[in-house]
C-alpha cells in the first residue's frame, strides 16, 4: 500500500507538492477522480474486506480534502509537517494589541442580540471579521511560501495561525447567533 | 490466463449477467418500487395496477396483516389495529414519540428501548411494521422481475439521524432484504433528474413528503454528484397540515373531543380523512366544501377556501424555508447561484407551497417529474448501477451528514467530533485519558445534533470502555475513532495507545433495537411466514461466498497478473477452492461464514494493490493544473 498509506501526506495523496498555494478547483478536480476509484460504491459487490478498506481510504481522502481546502486547516497542517503543533500548543505568546482586539470584539458581538437591528449589526460584524481574515491570511501567504526550519520564521506563522484560530472561533460564534435570529 | 475456472455447470458467473436489483422509497404516507428495465427507470405495479402503496399496515388477530388499500380502507372501522405513518417514528423513543403533536397511535412502553403499538397481533415495534411494508415490496418485485433480488437501495430523508437509518436497515434485515446503500432522498431525485437532463451546476431540491421536510443542496458536475448541505426536519409534513385542517374544523363545528372512547377514535380518523381529501381538492379548486358527522350524529358542513388554507398552513411554510435559509448558508451559496429547485414529495402539490418556494428561491420551481416517484426512480438507477449492471456507467454521489456528532463531556456539555455537513465517509478520531489513578474503564456518551447541552441532542449510545491497563490519572491515551460509512451510519472502536491494547467496545443503543430483539423478531416473523431460519441463514451465506468468488474472480483476471507474485496466487487460488468445494457440500452457515471471512482476510492486501493501481492509473501523467 503506497498511495493511500495512512502516513502518507495530504499533498502526496493529490499528487501535489507541499505548497501553501493550492488552486482550489484542480484539487476538488483530483478529490473527485480519487473518489471515484475508492468511494464505497463502487464496492458494493465486493467482499467485507474491500468495502471497510474502501470506507476508510474514502473518508481519508474527504479528510485530506477537507483539511487542503480551507486556508487556515491548510496552514495549521503545513505547520504541523514542518513539526510544529499548533492545535496541542498551550505555551501562547499573543501580542497584547490582538488579544485586546479580541475581547472588544467578543464584546461587540455579545451585545448584537440587544441592539435595535441585531440582524444589521450582525452583517456588519461579520463584514469587519472577513477584512480582518484576509489581513492576516495576506500576511501569513508568504510566510508559508518559504516554511522552512527557520524557528523565528515558524513561531511567526504559528503566531498568524492562532490569530486565525480566534477569527474563526468568531466567525463560528456569530454565525450561531445568526441561526437564533433567523 | 485461463487457470481460473470454478464455476461448477449449472452456476453460471458470467460478470455481464443482469442482477436483479430495485430502489425502494418507503415514505410516510406511501412507498413504492422501482427498477431499471431495457435501460429504463421505472416503478412497478401491482396485480391491479397501482403504483403507490399506502404505507398502512392492518395487523389481525390471525396473527397476519394487510399492507397498503386494503388496509387503509380498514382506517375508520378498525382504528387501534392499523397503523399509519409508521415513518414518524422510526429509531425514536418512548418519551419522544409521545411528544409528537401528530401522534400516530397509542403506544405501549415495554422493556425495550423503542416504544410500541399494541395490535391484534401483538406488539408491534416501528421496525417491524416498515418491515411488513418492505416484505410487500419486495414481494410485488419478485413477482414482477421473476427472481429473487440481488440488492435494493432504500431511500431515507437525508436529514434522519443515526438512530432513525439504522431502523431502516433493521427493517430491511427483517424484510429479507440486502441494502446495498441508503441512499438520502434528495439525493435520490437529483439523480432521476440529473441523468435525464446533464445539468451542470448547484441545484436545490426540496422535497415535502407526508411526514417528513427536507432541503439538500448539490453542486453537480461530471456525473459526481457533491451533496454541500442538507437541513430539514423529520417531523414535519403533509400530515401536519391535516392535523392544521383538523384543529380547524374542530373548532369550527365545536366539538369535544374525548381521546379516550372508541367513538372519538372512530371520529378523529374521520377527521383526518376528510381533512386529507380537502387538502388534496384545493391543490385544484379555490374553495372545497367539507361534510362530516359528528359525534352524537349530528351533520355538519362548512367550506374551506385557499385563501384560508394558505393561511393555515403557512407556519408549515416559513418552516420549511427557515431550513432552505440554513442550507444555503452551509454551502456557501447565494439565492442568485442557485441554477434551479425540484420539487419533490406529495406535498409540493400545494400550490400555496410552490409559490412561496418559487419566491424564495427567485426562479420557477421544477416539476417535470412526478414527484411522488422520482425519489423510487432515482434509487433504482443507483441500485441497478451498485447490482453492477452497468460497469462502464461513472456515478459518484457524495453525501453529507445531516447533523453533528459528538461526545458528552463535563457537566453535560457536548464537544462535537464531527460537523454536520462533512461530506461522508468520515472518519474522526479523539483522544480520552483517565480521571482517577488506576482507572481501567470509561464511559462514552455519543449524541447527535446541534445543540451545546447533550440533554437538547439526540442520544445515540453509551458504551464502555474496559480493560484500560491502570496507570497514574491522565496517562493513558485512549484513541477513540468514530466512523461514519456512506449509508450515514457511525461505528465505534477505540484502542489504547500508550500499549496498544485494542480496548472492548460495547455500544448500547440509545433508541435503537437490540441484536437480540432483532434476532427475536426475525425468528418471530419467519416463523409466521412459516420460514426457516437455518435455511435463510444458509442462503445468505451462500450468496454472500459467491458474491466474494465472483469478485476475485473478476479481480484475478484483470490484475492477478500484474499485482500478484504466482505463489500469491497460488494462496488466493488454493483458498477460492477451499471455499468453493464447501458451498458444494456445507449446509452449516457458520463454517461457510468463517471461509468466507478467511477469504476476505486474504484478499484484502490484493484488494489494497489493486485500488493502488486504480489510483495511480486515475491520476497518472497529470501534473498541478492540468484538471483545471
Amino acid at each position: 500500500m503506497t498511495t493511500v498509506n495512512l502516513t502518507s501526506n495530504y499533498f502526496e495523496l493529490f499528487e501535489l507538492p507541499v505548497s501553501y498555494d493550492v488552486n482550489l478547483q484542480d484539487l476538488s478536480e483530483r478529490f473527485r477522480r480519487l473518489q471515484s476509484i475508492v468511494h464505497p460504491d463502487n464496492f458494493a459487490n465486493k467482499g467485507d474486506a474491500e468495502r471497510r478498506l474502501s470506507v476508510q481510504q474514502s473518508a481519508l481522502i474527504n479528510e485530506a480534502y477537507q483539511t487542503l481546502r480551507g486556508p487556515l486547516s491548510r496552514a495549521i497542517y503545513m505547520l504541523g509537517l514542518a513539526g510544529c503543533d499548533v492545535l496541542h500548543d498551550t505555551a501562547t505568546s499573543m501580542d497584547q494589541g490582538f488579544l485586546m482586539q479580541q475581547m472588544e470584539l467578543r464584546e461587540s458581538l455579545a451585545a448584537i442580540s440587544s441592539a435595535a437591528d441585531p440582524v444589521g449589526e450582525l452583517l456588519d460584524f461579520n463584514k469587519g471579521l472577513d477584512q480582518l481574515l484576509t489581513q492576516v491570511l495576506e500576511q501569513l501567504r508568504p510566510l508559508m511560501k518559504s516554511l522552512g526550519s527557520l524557528q523565528e520564521q515558524l513561531q511567526h506563522s504559528k503566531d498568524l495561525v492562532k490569530r486565525l484560530q480566534f477569527i474563526s472561533k468568531l466567525q463560528q460564534e456569530s454565525r450561531e447567533l445568526e441561526e437564533q435570529l433567523l | 490466463m485461463a487457470l481460473i475456472q470454478i464455476s461448477e455447470p449449472g452456476q453460471s458467473t458470467a460478470p455481464h449477467q443482469h442482477r436483479l436489483a430495485v430502489g425502494i422509497d418507503l415514505g410516510t404516507t406511501n412507498s413504492l418500487v422501482a427498477t431499471v428495465r431495457s435501460g429504463l427507470a421505472e416503478t412497478i405495479a401491482d396485480a391491479q395496477g397501482m403504483h403507490l402503496l399506502p404505507s398502512v399496515v392492518r395487523y389481525k388477530d390471525n396473527g397476519s396483516c394487510d399492507v397498503g388499500s386494503e388496509a387503509r380502507a380498514a382506517m375508520i372501522e378498525d382504528p387501534q389495529n392499523t397503523i399509519l405513518s409508521v415513518k414518524r417514528i422510526m429509531g425514536r423513543g418512548y418519551d419522544d414519540v409521545m411528544a409528537d403533536a401528530a401522534k400516530i397511535a397509542e403506544y405501549v412502553k415495554t422493556e425495550s428501548a423503542v416504544p410500541k403499538i399494541r395490535t391484534a397481533a401483538g406488539d408491534k415495534s416501528a421496525v417491524e411494521v416498515s418491515a411488513d411494508i418492505l416484505a410487500h415490496l419486495r414481494g410485488r418485485a419478485e413477482q414482477a422481475l421473476g427472481g429473487e433480488l440481488t440488492g435494493c437501495v432504500i431511500t431515507v430523508p437525508a436529514y434522519f439521524d443515526d438512530a432513525q437509518r439504522q431502523a431502516t436497515k433493521d427493517a430491511a434485515t427483517l424484510a429479507g432484504l440486502h441494502v446495498f446503500r441508503l441512499l438520502n432522498e434528495p439525493t435520490a431525485a437529483a439523480v432521476a433528474y440529473g441523468l435525464d437532463q446533464q445539468a451542470e451546476g448547484v441545484h436545490v431540491i426540496y422535497d415535502l413528503g407526508g411526514g417528513t421536510f427536507d432541503v439538500s443542496i448539490l453542486r453537480l458536475h461530471r456525473g459526481v454528484f457533491e451533496v454541500m448541505s442538507t437541513a430539514g426536519d423529520t417531523a414535519l409534513g403533509g400530515d401536519d397540515m391535516d392535523k392544521l385542517i383538523m384543529d380547524w374544523m374542530v373548532s369550527r363545528a365545536a366539538v369535544q373531543i374525548d381521546v379516550s372512547t372508541q367513538e372519538s377514535a372512530t371520529f378523529k380518523r374521520a377527521l383526518r380523512h376528510e381533512a386529507c381529501r380537502v387538502k388534496e381538492q384545493l391543490s385544484q379548486a379555490e374553495q372545497v366544501p367539507i361534510q362530516l358527522n359528528l359525534p352524537g350524529g349530528i351533520q355538519w358542513s362548512e367550506r374551506l377556501t385557499r385563501e384560508e388554507f394558505n393561511r393555515l398552513i403557512d407556519p408549515v411554510v416559513k418552516r420549511t424555508l427557515l431550513s432552505c435559509r440554513r442550507a444555503l448558508r452551509d454551502a456557501g451559496i447565494e439565492v442568485h447561484e442557485v441554477q434551479d429547485v425540484v420539487m419533490v414529495g406529495g406535498s409540493t402539490r400545494v400550490p400555496y407551497v410552490r409559490s412561496q418556494v418559487g419566491e424564495f428561491f427567485e426562479c420557477e420551481p421544477l416539476v417535470d417529474l412526478d414527484p411522488d416517484k422520482v425519489v423510487a426512480l432515482g434509487a433504482a438507477i443507483q441500485a441497478d448501477i451498485l447490482a453492477g449492471n452497468k460497469p462502464d456507467d461513472q456515478l459518484l454521489l457524495l453525501d453529507v451528514i445531516p447533523l453533528s456528532l459528538g461526545i458528552e463531556t463535563m457537566g453535560g456539555l457536548t464537544e462535537k467530533v464531527i460537523q454536520r455537513n462533512t461530506t461522508i465517509p468520515v472518519s474522526k478520531a479523539q483522544d480520552f485519558t483517565t480521571f482517577k489513578d488506576g482507572q481501567t474503564a470509561m464511559s462514552i456518551h455519543v449524541v447527535q445534533g446541534e445543540r451545546e447541552l447533550v440533554s437538547d441532542c439526540r442520544s445515540l449510545a453509551k458504551f464502555e470502555l474496559r480493560g484500560i491497563p491502570p496507570m497514574v490519572a491522565g496517562a493513558a491515551r485512549i484513541r477513540v475513532t468514530f466512523q461514519v460509512d456512506a449509508d450515514g451510519l457511525l461505528s465505534v472502536s477505540a484502542r489504547e495507545q500508550t500499549q496498544g491494547i485494542e480496548s472492548n467496545v460495547q455500544v448500547k443503543p440509545s433508541y435503537g433495537l437490540t441484536d437480540t430483539e432483532i434476532e427475536t423478531m426475525l425468528r418471530e416473523a419467519m416463523a409466521h411466514a412459516s420460514e426457516d431460519v437455518a435455511a435463510r441463514n444458509l442462503n445468505e451465506q451462500r450468496v454472500e461466498a459467491q458474491r466474494v468468488l465472483e469478485a476475485l474472480v473478476q479481480a484475478l483476471k484483470e490484475d492477478g497478473e500484474q499485482l500478484l507474485s504466482p505463489q500469491e496466487i497460488e494462496q488466493l487460488q488454493h483458498g477460492m477452492d477451499n471455499l468453493q468445494q464447501l458451498l458444494n457440500r456445507s449446509e452449516n452457515h457458520r463454517e461457510i461464514k468463517q471461509a468466507v471471512d478467511q477469504l476476505n482476510n486474504d484478499s484484502v492486501e490484493f484488494a489494497a494493490r489493486r485500488m493502488d493501481a486504480g489510483i495511480k492509473k486515475a491520476m497518472a501523467g497529470h501534473k498541478v493544473g492540468d484538471f483545471e
